[in-house]
This record gives C-alpha cells, sequence and structure tokens, in this order.
C-alpha cells in the first residue's frame, strides 16, 4: 500500500460555543484545502467520520453536508465507528483510491459535544458499548475502563498509580506545546491523583475530555502524491473487531482488537514495532495508553509501565508517545482523534511539529480505539523519500 | 435522537425473562453459557436451551462511577462489577448493599430483584437484577 497525504487542516480543539457541526467541518475542510493548494472540484471523494451527530445536534447524513459545504456533488460518506470513527473514514478514503475509483480523497472527521450535558454526553458515548448488557446497568466509558485498570492492575501491580499518572503529565506536557490542543498547561502527578474521582481508580484526570473539533486530511494516489510533491505517504492499514461488551471478552487485561489492528497493518507496510519511530495512540483514559503500547508491540503484555518510569515517551525521548497531547490534553471530539492522530503523524513526518518535534523520524504509526476495543484501527505512516 | 428508546417499554419486555429471573442460555453442542441471547456459538451451533442461573457469582472486576448517565442520577454514586456466574456466564452487574471499600476481585456476590430506574416521557419503571455481598 501506498498512499500519498497532500495536505492537511484541523480547526482549534476544545469548547467552540461559536461553532456548530457544520462550521466545524468546513473550517477543517477548507484549511486542508489550503495547505494542499488544491480546490473543491480537484476532490473525488469524501469520507467523514462522525459519531453523534444524531443524538447530539439532531444531525445525521452528513456526508451529503460534506459536500454541500464545498459545494460539489462528488461521492461522500459518513463513517460510524464510535471513537474510532476518524480512523475508519480514513481507512476507507484510503480503500477507495486502492480501488482505482479515486485519485485525490478528501477524509475528515467532526465531532460537536459541548451543546448538552455532560450526562448527555456519556449517554452518548454509551452507544459504543453494549446497551442491553453494559448500557442498562449504568456503566459509563470510563466505568468501563475502570473495569479493565483495575483488572489490570491487580494483574500486574507493577503498574502504579504514579505511574498511571505520568501518561497524563506526559500528555499535558505535549498539549502545552500543541497550539490547537485543547488544554495547554502542564500538569503534576499531585494534579491528576488529586482530582475529582471519576470511576475508581480513574480520576478527572486520567479522563480525556469532552471536545469540539475537526480535522481533514487530503490523500492522492501513489501516481498523483509524487506529482504534487506529497512528504508522507500510508504504508498500512490494519482493522481489528471484538465484542461491545466487556462481559463478552477474551481477556480484561488486553484490547485484542488492537494486537489485531497492530498485526495487519504491520504485516501490509512490512515493518516490526523496532521499526517505529513515535506513535499516536488513543488514551481516552490514561489506562488505554498502557494497553496501546502494549498492543502496538512497544512493550509485552504487562511491561508497558517501564516506558513511563522515566521520560521515554517525551517528544525527544526514546520512544515518543501522543505528542499532539493526546486525547488527553489535545482533546477528544470522537469523531475527529482519528483524523487528528493521522495529521500528527504527517507534521512529524514533514519536520513541521513545531516546538513538540521528533528528531529524524521516518515511521509514525495511530492507534485508534471504538468503545472499549470492540473496534481498533492502525495505520503506518512514512516519510516519503 | 438515540435516547429516543428510553421511552419504550417495548424494549425492556423482550428482556424480562434474563433481566427479572437471571434466564440466559446455554448451546446445545458444547455446553457453553450466555447470559444474553446469543445466535450462533463459536463451536458452530445455532441451537441453545434456556436455562437459570443460580444467581452465586464472583467478583472478577469493579469499580464506583460517580458520574453517571441521566437516569441513575439518583443513585450516583454506584458500584459496578463484572461477574463471573458460578455456572460459567459472565455478566456485568450493580453491587450494591455493601461499602465499596469491602469490595474485592474474588468476592462471593449473589442476584437480588431490584429497582433500576424511571426513564422516558412516560415515566416507565425499569427493574431488572443487581447482586449483594453473600456473607
Amino acid at each position: 500500500m501506498n498512499v500519498g497525504v497532500l495536505g492537511t487542516g484541523i480547526t482549534k480543539f476544545g469548547e467552540r460555543w461559536d461553532q456548530g457541526l457544520r462550521e466545524l467541518l468546513l473550517d477543517a475542510q477548507l484549511r486542508a484545502l489550503k495547505d494542499s493548494k488544491l480546490s473543491p472540484e480537484d476532490i473525488d471523494a469524501l469520507y467523514t467520520g462522525n459519531m453523534g451527530g444524531g443524538p447530539l445536534s439532531g444531525q445525521l447524513h452528513i456526508g451529503a453536508m460534506a459536500t454541500e459545504n464545498l459545494n460539489i456533488d462528488k461521492p461522500s460518506v459518513r463513517v460510524e465507528g464510535a471513537c474510532a470513527s476518524g480512523s475508519l473514514a480514513l481507512r476507507a478514503g484510503i480503500h477507495a483510491i486502492e480501488a482505482g475509483e479515486a485519485e485525490i480523497v478528501l477524509v475528515s472527521g467532526v465531532e460537536k459535544m459541548t451543546d448538552v450535558s455532560t450526562e448527555q454526553v456519556t449517554t452518548m458515548l454509551m452507544g459504543a458499548g453494549d446497551e442491553e448488557l453494559d448500557g442498562f446497568n449504568g456503566l459509563t466509558f470510563p466505568g468501563l475502563y475502570a473495569l479493565l485498570a483495575k483488572a489490570y492492575m491487580t494483574k500486574y501491580p507493577k503498574l502504579t498509580r504514579d505511574i498511571l499518572a505520568n501518561v497524563s503529565v506526559k500528555n499535558h506536557f505535549h498539549g502545552a506545546k500543541n497550539s490547537y490542543a485543547q488544554f495547554r498547561k502542564e500538569i503534576t502527578i499531585d494534579t491528576v491523583k488529586n482530582s475529582t474521582m471519576v470511576a475508581d481508580p480513574l480520576t478527572l484526570f486520567d479522563c480525556s475530555p469532552i471536545t469540539d473539533g475537526a480535522a481533514s486530511i487530503i490523500l492522492a494516489s501513489e501516481k498523483k502524491a509524487k506529482e504534487l510533491g506529497a512528504k508522507v505517504s500510508i504504508i498500512g492499514s490494519g482493522l481489528g473487531t471484538d465484542s461491545l461488551s466487556l462481559a463478552r471478552r477474551k481477556s480484561l487485561t488486553r484490547i485484542d482488537a488492537a494486537y489485531a489492528a497492530a498485526r495487519q497493518a504491520y504485516k501490509q507496510a512490512n515493518i516490526k514495532a523496532e521499526d517505529v519511530n513515535f506513535a499516536e495512540v488513543h488514551d481516552c483514559f490514561t489506562i488505554a495508553e498502557i494497553l496501546a503500547v502494549e498492543a502496538l508491540g512497544f512493550a509485552k503484555e504487562g511491561e508497558g509501565y517501564k516506558l513511563y518510569q522515566n521520560k521515554d515517551t517525551y517528544f525527544d525521548g526514546k520512544m515518543p508517545i501522543n505528542t499532539s497531547g493526546g486525547l488527553k490534553a489535545c482533546g477528544h471530539p470522537v469523531g475527529a482523534t482519528g483524523v487528528k492522530q493521522a495529521i500528527e503523524a504527517t507534521l512529524q513526518l514533514s519536520d513541521k511539529a513545531e516546538g513538540r518535534q521528533v528528531k529524524d523520524a521516518e515511521i509514525g504509526v495511530t492507534h485508534n480505539v471504538g468503545g472499549s476495543g470492540g473496534t481498533a484501527c492502525v495505520h503506518v505512516f512514512k516519510r516519503m523519500k | 435522537m438515540i435516547f429516543m428508546f428510553r421511552d419504550s417499554s417495548i424494549i425492556r419486555w423482550r428482556n424480562y425473562k434474563d433481566r427479572y429471573m437471571l434466564v440466559g442460555f446455554e448451546c446445545s453442542a458444547c455446553g457453553k453459557k450466555y447470559f444474553e441471547k446469543k445466535g450462533l456459538c463459536p463451536c458452530g451451533s445455532t441451537e441453545f436451551n434456556e436455562i437459570e442461573f443460580s444467581g452465586v457469582g464472583k467478583i472478577v472486576s469493579y469499580t464506583k462511577i460517580h458520574s453517571g448517565p441521566e437516569v441513575f442520577n439518583e443513585q450516583t454514586p454506584y458500584c459496578v462489577a463484572i461477574i463471573d456466574l458460578a455456572e460459567g456466564a459472565r455478566i456485568e452487574a450493580q453491587v450494591v448493599d455493601c461499602k465499596y471499600e469491602d469490595l474485592k476481585i474474588g468476592l462471593e456476590v449473589e442476584a437480588v430483584f431490584r429497582k433500576f430506574y424511571k426513564s422516558g416521557s412516560k415515566g416507565v419503571i425499569h427493574y431488572g437484577t443487581k447482586f449483594v455481598p453473600k456473607f
């Protein structure tokens, strides 16, 4: 697989009271077109990731909205896979190019979350779990990851409360260096430990926030990408799935779908975990980042804590993770997150990650999870020679 | 939009047996047990027999939720656990009538019939099964 990245566009993430779903999407789309020096007529197809448009904004049919925004009539589809919607849209865009149906594709992700109450967002997000098995019993997403954290930390006690907090501290450190991040403030281990309990053992600062935002990326066939001077290409895409409910999983200490996605993506890209220079991973909760680095093969199961004992995962460390600030500090507009990860990988591989640039990176990976692991999507990005 | 289902009593009526009496299913070929309806067993069978679980089980993991969905506002905070039933199936349920500090992985619990919540514009009351520690 070899699909080029022509350009990227991203809105400021955060509480965007001034903008609705449509405006956020348009903002990201126009930025990506400008960055790619393309006009709307150059786009052959559009894929847009979104999870909550229906319940949160009363707005479905976002495929047509994406083209209406740009005054074009090209094929356009909304893609949904809970918090992995953005990566699934990216994958759909890649496939349209690989199938020869399109040469240039506009992939976006958008989520407008702050128009409703936290309880309503919590209910919407639980749509990613199993309504009958999880939702009915009052489980929430922090609750599901708390169950994973409790099971994991009981089996692998070397992952202590302080080391888990380090995930959040590091992501805030990176977020402070990222101009489009929701939270641009450094924190300490005590900030995490002393914040409000959300679902034991996870506190507020273990949890990614509720965020408005949109992100767009323009992909091109290998031929077109060379012609237009693309600097980054996508060389692998993997997608794994599993049960919606945790009660049906084989294990409570790993996310099997992510192992499957990584295996497929690495195989397609013909790389090994050791070849990866940095990764953007799905840290919807601190425990999720530990599970992610293990699924991606940067640590064995139960040994993810080792990467967080010191500063290995900082942008200048030996295995930088979430230089964007991750979901925790950059924010988590769920449908946009997968595309944002792809943008961060592109910025890193084209030496545009100001203030948080990973040195001499050749290969970066993105890891995006839907629900508590019902869907997991991994992509491999490479600097073009 | 997806909240519309909360107004529906039909959606819960379909599940009366498992919600009220902890009725589950056993694969008639391999004997694997499920709490929820399952159409296709990993063994390949599509034949299942109904079974009634004893309601006794052990906690596999647990948490205390301090910020819950709207319908649970009156009960928040509350404890939820993943429980392995004695007969073999794994379920999720609230654990009540106890202190969170008393819960631990491996603790024996047993099922009790409880009110869950009132919801929707018609105030439909939903009931189901919660668990209490077995002392």
